[in-house]
């Protein structure tokens, strides 16, 4: 193609800006990084900008050190293993018999999912209701609640609706039940349609903040998030059998910025595998609607 | 969404009688059964709640339950607009919701816009790869990252500050930089992943469109204006018309995570204000009428810019 010198001009304008933008995500981490691997003398002279100065890892030895960061550590990887499973399973459950057209109710459960899409209860009757259900301060607070996303729902019924017929026809004329069909031949084929929504679940399990909120104060139960707010926002780290001797070199700023590379680096570690199926979970469902 | 695609397919069974109906539903049992506990999960978890809402009409009292407490009529709803509390959050609210529409909606637009003219594959992919990801951090994380930039003593942006003379700023310590902070915040964390939807809208363009205008002499912002974003108005629609019967659903964990005494005057939203008057000051009646307006408010939203765009543009919802 052949371009005009104002075409270049904007090409290379384009190009620049878009690299300022990408810099704008990642100069943030690196600044974080930094400060989490610097002395308290230099953080506080305000010198640390994007490469640590005093190295130091004292500021993740503290942390690592403070038992709450591993029981919140212990209680989001609970409710993200076993969260996921029963999303997993529930939605499958249901979006299934959705997809068959001898599921005589499907317009109406339909319908019934749909409202909850637009028209959602208030916080309080929520909480009445899990704590009649005597379900607060347990980790199923965080799971139960959530068991089925609408939007996944909708997203799973049309992956299944686009399973090839003949494969159940034929499976339904060597005799097989529906159950075996649906356990042998319908999920098993739906291997990376699970895998997309697994995700796309887990990751909403591992980033919940607001329900813990909401539905958990035991200390013993609390997630990760919610222990890492403390820390970020109210200065409350550190347990008392820390030796002082770590705090003395040990900026406040720096040990929280610490805090935030430790709860980032699962995310970061499986972004390679969320970037690819995340954006094709995401357009099934643009597809849909 | 979902009404529109039933109606095609229903009746694809007719039933002489009842019994025959009944005998249907009988052969394919299991698939009945499979989907016995996803409808009690909604019934019991989405739709309790909602018949729960009762006890905005109510003075709940918890030692009653909903059975034994007084009804009180619309009496929680006229509090709402009669205290002075409520009125300042309800127009953080709308504001935030109003800025967000304004400044966070296009931008995704724009990128996907010029991601779209990035010819060397490679540095669009590495491009993508960066903004994406911010999406898959937690508010928590976000609103560490923030604060770790924007401290007074040892973020980034003073130090910067401080190299034109000027003095250190606590940015999340005062009103006036709230709701920028909450509305900047989202558009770093959420606006690279926004233009997958644009992105994919765009590829779906027909080449042949490009081809001719290139015969006809177009230049490359002719061909933007002329084909890609009437090309993409439908889906800009769409969002769109989401956006707005989301309007007052900021989000409860994007604004706590940032929320203190010094900046609360201007940052409190109704998802905050339920939970602070609501679970900790335990006014279960009254917030659960701010809740229930607030949906109600969300729905008719959703409605009447269903009707609207059906007018101006024939593109709806449903």
């Amino acid at each position: 193609m052949i371009m005009t010198k104002g075409q270049k001009w904007f090409n290379v304008f384009n190009m620049l800006l878009l690299g300022a933008i990408g810099l704008s995500m990642v100069l943030p981490f690196v600044h974080i990084i930094a400060q989490s691997l610097s002395d308290a003398v230099a953080i506080n002279a305000g010198q640390v900008t994007f490469w640590p100065i005093g190295f130091t890892l004292g500021s993740y030895k503290l942390i690592l050190q403070d038992p709450s960061i591993w029981i919140g550590f212990r209680n989001s990887v609970t409710v993200t293993v076993f969260g996921t499973l029963l999303n997993l399973l529930l939605t499958a459950m249901l979006a299934y018999p959705l997809s068959r057209p001898e599921y005589l109710f499907r317009r109406a459960v339909l319908l019934m999912v749909l409202f909850t899409l637009v028209f959602s209860a208030p916080l309080i009757p929520n909480y009445l209701l899990i704590k009649e259900l005597h379900l607060l301060n347990t980790l199923w607070a965080l799971m139960i609640p959530m068991a089925i996303s609408a939007f996944n729902l909708f997203v799973m019924r049309s992956f299944f609706m686009n399973l090839p017929n003949e494969l159940l026809d034929s499976a339904k004329i060597d005799g097989c039940g529906e159950f075996r069909i649906f356990w042998k031949i319908v999920l098993p084929l739906s291997k990376p349609a699970m895998a997309t929504m697994g995700i796309i679940y887990a990751v909403a399990h591992w980033n919940r903040y607001a329900e813990a909120v909401f539905y958990v104060s035991d200390r013993r139960w609390i997630p990760l998030q919610v222990r890492l707010r403390e820390i970020v926002f109210t200065d409350q780290y550190g347990q008392s059998d820390v030796t002082s001797e770590l705090l003395v070199h040990l900026s406040p700023e720096g040990i929280k910025m610490a805090v935030i590379v430790v709860a980032t680096l699962p995310i970061m570690l499986v972004y390679p595998f969320l970037q690819k199926h995340f954006i094709q979970g995401m357009l099934v469902g643009s597809i849909k609607s | 969404m979902a009404a529109k695609l039933e109606r095609s397919e229903q009746a694809l069974y007719t039933f002489a009688t009842r019994g025959h109906r009944w005998r249907f539903v009988r052969k394919y049992w299991p698939l009945y059964v499979l989907s016995i506990p996803g409808i009690l999960y909604f019934l019991i978890f989405r739709y309790i709640p909602l018949f729960g809402s009762a006890i905005a009409f109510q003075d709940y009292n918890v030692f009653k339950g909903i059975k034994g407490s007084e009804w009180v009529g619309l009496d929680n709803f006229k509090r709402m607009f009669q205290y002075a509390e409520f009125l300042p959050i309800l127009r953080n609210t709308i504001l935030i919701g109003l800025y967000d529409l304004v400044f966070a909606f296009p931008v995704p637009i724009l990128l996907a816009l010029l991601l779209n003219e990035v010819r060397a594959m490679l540095y669009k992919r590495i491009v993508q790869t960066v903004v994406y990801m911010p999406h898959f951090l937690s508010w928590v994380i976000v609103g560490g990252i923030v604060v770790g930039v924007l401290s007074p003593s040892t973020g980034i942006v003073n130090h910067l500050l401080s190299l034109f003379g000027i003095e250190p700023i606590y940015f999340l310590g005062e009103n006036g930089f709230i709701r920028t902070i909450l509305v900047g915040s989202g558009i770093w964390k959420d606006s690279g992943w926004g233009t997958i939807i644009y992105l994919a809208a765009i590829a779906s363009i027909h080449p042949d469109l490009y081809e001719a205008a290139q015969m006809d002499g177009a230049s490359r912002w002719r061909q933007i204006r002329s084909i890609t974003i009437p090309c993409i108005m439908p889906t800009i629609v769409i969002l769109f018309l989401l956006q707005i019967g989301n309007f007052l659903d900021f989000g409860f964990e994007r604004v706590f995570v940032f929320l203190n005494p010094l900046n609360s005057d201007n940052g409190e939203i109704i998802d905050t204000y339920v939970y602070r008057a609501g679970l900790v000051d335990r006014q279960y009646s009254y917030t659960t009428a701010i809740g229930l307006f607030k949906s109600v408010v969300g729905l008719l939203l959703i409605v009447i810019g269903n009707k609207l765009s059906r007018r101006v543009s024939g593109e709806g919802l449903y």
